[in-house]
């Protein structure tokens, strides 16, 4: 049975997400649930929207029960917020964020662009579309198939011998009348091949590393749940190169030094044995902490990109988490010489909050 | 929703339901006919998120409140039992995934909650055929729609549900009405205003009621009359809908709508007032008729679980079952040992108050008559003794402005009934005014709050003026203290503006401290 309240909670969902009454957007709030997981304690976000009434200002105090004496802490106020709420169970507040991939997915939906993928090549992504191509005995009026519910009565009349050539009246039935009735199209679209590439040398450190697997792994969940048939190929490189599995990607610790123009040399090697540029959308993520080896490597990096990649490609993009050894030179250079470069987009990551907004300014505009 | 559409009523649960309802009345409980209708959580849901009704208009914000329902259900973090509704006769929800023993619990429970809608003198007012009010409200907000778009309708309802609150609970027992106003006003303008008149012998009468005093005092009152005439409102009114339903210059649809959110506002308003006392009342009656009758050897284990889950407070947190079934006890104890009066008030001695008993038996007699005559405001501020608030270990807590954190202030019984007052006193809401509604007589609407001790928070304040001013079409002003400055914050349809109130400025026809 389809509830009522589903149009009431679809109209708040489009609210949420923007797509209706901008103008309610400014009194969104973000609550939070939470609940208990094993001897966690998780946050589970719940969006609302706060309409602007007469209220008091902060007003933190309230009546608790429970133990302590005068001056004893009873629990962490939320600043900002009007409610707080007291509790005498200290050092609870571990939160941890709990969602499932298909929310934060519909999160990230609600703030950024897909990539505008173009029509490319011999078809490997597929959307969906309806096809009116069929007939079915029941459906709207306003989908009333006349020509066939008349041969369908015709039909009928001859054999029953109701049929009468001099005076052909005919009389549909009920049961004569065909709706039109559609079938699912999968119709194939375009081609589109991620390749990451992630510095796995020695000073990226495992936070670091963290990080950018992070990153990586959102991008690639999203454009995924996005587009059904995308490719993604993984490279990690030190001072030299290799194409790994996914696995591999997210789970290998390396050292050594570091070559940037490797992995580049590796992503062209492998762009021109399977990626044809006129029939591949090609995305690049390079993840680093900017720490090459030395100012020659990083201007054959520039000119790489400048002259084999960049022509082919629909977008780089490069993201350099905070090293705390590395001079994080490399965003700088990318900025020196190919700075209005369309194609080419860079953030910086030096915290698990940020990779949000680093996701944002590679989609944010629909690239 | 058509009672069909719900599963069936079981079997197996007619019998319990017909002997609790038996013995509840044995006890003097008194309700109203109770409807039992079963639903799977999902309609629960929809139940609970529209406010205990099977339908209400359009509008984002019962979505709004079906997601977080369904999250918190989804994630396990609560479900509901049953809703009940205020109405003749009683509907009763209760979810179909509940045990019998769960079952029997809530049905006794909603017996309880029956029986005070029906006889809590806050509830004497309320529409008592609000399911088909409601049912009403939603066709007219729907026709509106219809003919005027969903995007403006919305609109309209987020304005009219922004000023909500802005009712006067305690007007319910007023007789009012637009016909008695209009009478009043064309009365006093063909009545010549009354003089003070003394009783006095033919002969007397010029000297006792000297007639140019009697003429000039006429004339003064006519004179008054006549500055009244100009006056609106005559006296301040807190009904602010009422106000702007008599008097802002909106389209007949749009005075539907509002006047559908301010009768609704107050069918709620009373079960605002009495959330402690009501679900104080309804555990008192479960926890009794189960453990004494209904609970089966059996069930003894899942009983004691979800009734303590119901009462449970955790430390820090306000549980009003837990608060309130906990009162409604001390007092049949205190009625039933007689410790109340004058002479155990003055009672010096300790050890004697703690073992006082006269036997008296009183108590159940008492609780009846308080879940008649009281609310929460009342019910907390005259039971609950310092005693109750030592033994439950109540204490007022605030927050620390340099860390943040939240602190343990005090343990003063006085101090923390205050505090819970303040929270309960017109459903934390803040006391607004319409003190005149023809301000410098150029028909902008002067609104004034009356400060209780907390200031009001500015931010909202100025968007609700925002919308304030798309009801009343004029100015608006709100005045307000902030920070121990009289402030008024004024919208005239483009920035906001706000000044400190001085001598100079136009004064409204009314004064609120």
């Amino acid at each position: 049975m389809i509830l009522k309240i589903e149009k009431d909670h679809q109209r708040f969902r489009q609210i949420v997400k923007g797509r209706i009454r901008e103008d309610l957007r400014k009194f969104l709030t973000k609550g939070e649930l939470i609940g208990k997981e094993g001897k966690h304690l998780i946050s589970i976000p719940v969006r609302g929207i706060d309409l602007p009434h007469f209220r008091y200002g902060d007003n933190s105090g309230g009546v608790g029960a429970g133990d302590g004496k005068e001056g004893d802490v009873v629990g962490k106020g939320q600043p900002g917020q009007g409610k707080g709420q007291g509790g005498t169970e200290q050092g609870q507040h571990l939160m941890e964020v709990d969602l499932s991939l298909d929310e934060l997915a519909e999160i990230l939906a609600e703030e950024l662009k897909l990539p505008r993928i173009e029509p490319k090549g011999r078809h490997r992504i597929t959307t969906v579309r309806e096809k009116y191509s069929s007939l079915r005995k029941v459906g709207p009026e306003s989908l009333r198939h006349f020509k066939r519910s008349f041969k369908e009565a015709l039909k009928r009349q001859i054999m029953i011998g109701d049929y009468d050539p001099d005076n052909p009246i005919i009389i549909p039935e009920k049961k004569d009348i065909r709706y039109r009735s559609w079938k699912e199209v999968k119709s194939p679209q375009s081609n589109a091949v991620i390749i990451f590439m992630m510095d796995v040398s020695g000073s990226m450190g495992e936070e670091q590393k963290e990080l950018v697997r992070l990153e990586s792994f959102w991008i690639d969940t999203w454009l995924r749940k996005n587009y059904e048939g995308i490719e993604s190929r993984y490279i990690v490189h030190d001072v030299s190169a290799k194409e790994v599995d996914k696995h591999t990607f997210y789970h290998l610790r390396e050292d050594g030094g570091t070559k940037i123009s490797s992995a580049f040399k590796c992503a062209k090697q492998l762009l021109d044995a399977h990626y044809s540029p006129d029939e591949w959308n090609i995305y690049l993520f390079h993840f680093s902490d900017g720490d090459n080896s030395s100012e020659a490597d990083s201007r054959e990096c520039v000119k790489m990109l400048k002259e084999q990649l960049l022509p082919t490609c629909n977008m780089f993009g490069y993201c350099q988490v905070a090293s705390a050894y590395g001079s994080g030179n490399f965003i700088n250079v990318l900025h020196e010489h190919l700075r209005n470069h369309e194609k080419v987009l860079t953030s910086r990551v030096n915290s698990k909050d940020d990779i949000y907004d680093s996701i944002k300014t590679f989609f944010g505009k629909g690239h | 929703m058509a009672s069909h559409t719900l599963s069936p009523f079981p079997e197996e649960l007619l019998a319990a339901k017909k002997q609790i309802r038996e013995r509840a009345r044995s006890y003097g409980l008194d309700f109203f006919p109770v409807i039992f209708e079963m639903c799977d959580y999902e309609q629960m849901n929809q139940i609970a998120a529209y406010g205990g009704f099977p339908q209400r208009y359009p509008h984002w914000r019962f979505g709004m409140e079906y997601e977080r329902l369904r999250k918190q259900h989804h994630y396990g973090l609560g479900r509901i039992y049953e809703m009940v509704i205020n109405n003749d006769p009683c509907y009763a929800y209760l979810q179909e995934s509940n045990q019998l023993v769960d079952q029997k619990l809530v049905i006794a429970h909603v017996y309880g909650h029956c029986d005070f809608f029906k006889n809590n003198a806050w509830f004497s007012q309320t529409n008592r055929k609000m399911m088909d009010e409601m049912a009403n409200h939603a066709t007219h907000v729907r026709k509106h729609i219809e003919k005027h778009g969903q995007d403006v309708v919305e609109k309209w309802m987020d304005v009219c549900l922004s000023v909500e609150h802005l009712i006067d609970p305690h007007s319910m027992f007023l007789n009012r009405g637009p016909l008695e106003r209009q009478r009043v006003v064309e009365d006093s303008r063909r009545e010549e205003p009354e003089v003070t008149k003394y009783k006095a012998k033919d002969y007397l009468d010029r000297w006792i009621n000297p007639p140019d005093k009697l003429a000039a005092e006429a004339k003064k009152n006519r004179e008054e009359r006549h500055k009244q005439r100009h006056v609106t409102p005559g006296r301040p009114t807190r009904d602010v809908l009422l106000y702007l339903l008599e008097h802002a210059r909106i389209e007949h649809w749009q005075a539907d709508c509002l006047s559908i959110v301010r009768e609704e506002s107050y069918y709620y308003a009373p079960q605002g007032m009495t959330k402690v006392m009501n679900e104080g009342w309804a555990s008192y009656w479960h926890s009794t008729l189960m453990t004494k009758h209904f609970v089966e050897a059996t069930e003894v284990i899942d009983y004691a679980d979800h009734h303590s889950g119901t009462v449970h407070m955790p430390p820090g947190n306000f549980n009003p079952y837990k608060i309130g079934i906990e009162l409604f006890r001390d007092i049949e104890d205190r009625w039933n040992k007689g410790k109340f009066g004058k002479e155990y008030e003055e009672s010096e001695n300790l050890g004697e108050k703690k073992r006082w008993d006269k036997g008296l038996g009183l108590g159940r007699e008492k609780i009846f008559e308080v879940r008649r005559v009281y609310n929460d405001v009342n019910f907390i501020d005259e039971f609950m003794t310092p005693e109750f608030i030592e033994k439950h270990k109540f204490y007022q807590y605030g927050r620390d402005p340099h860390t943040g954190q939240l602190r343990i202030v005090s343990r003063d019984p006085q101090r923390i009934k205050q505090t819970l007052l303040y929270q309960l006193t017109n459903m934390g809401q803040p006391f607004i005014y319409v003190v005149d509604g023809n301000y410098c007589n150029r028909g902008e609407l002067y609104l004034a709050h009356q400060h209780n001790g907390l200031d009001i928070e500015i931010k909202f304040a100025v968007e609700t003026l925002k919308n304030l001013y798309k009801i009343w079409q004029r100015p608006v002003h709100l005045q307000a203290r902030i920070d121990d400055d009289m402030i008024l914050f004024s919208f005239a349809g483009d920035q906001p503006k706000q000044q400190t109130i001085h001598d100079d400025l136009p004064k409204p026809a009314h004064q609120i401290g």
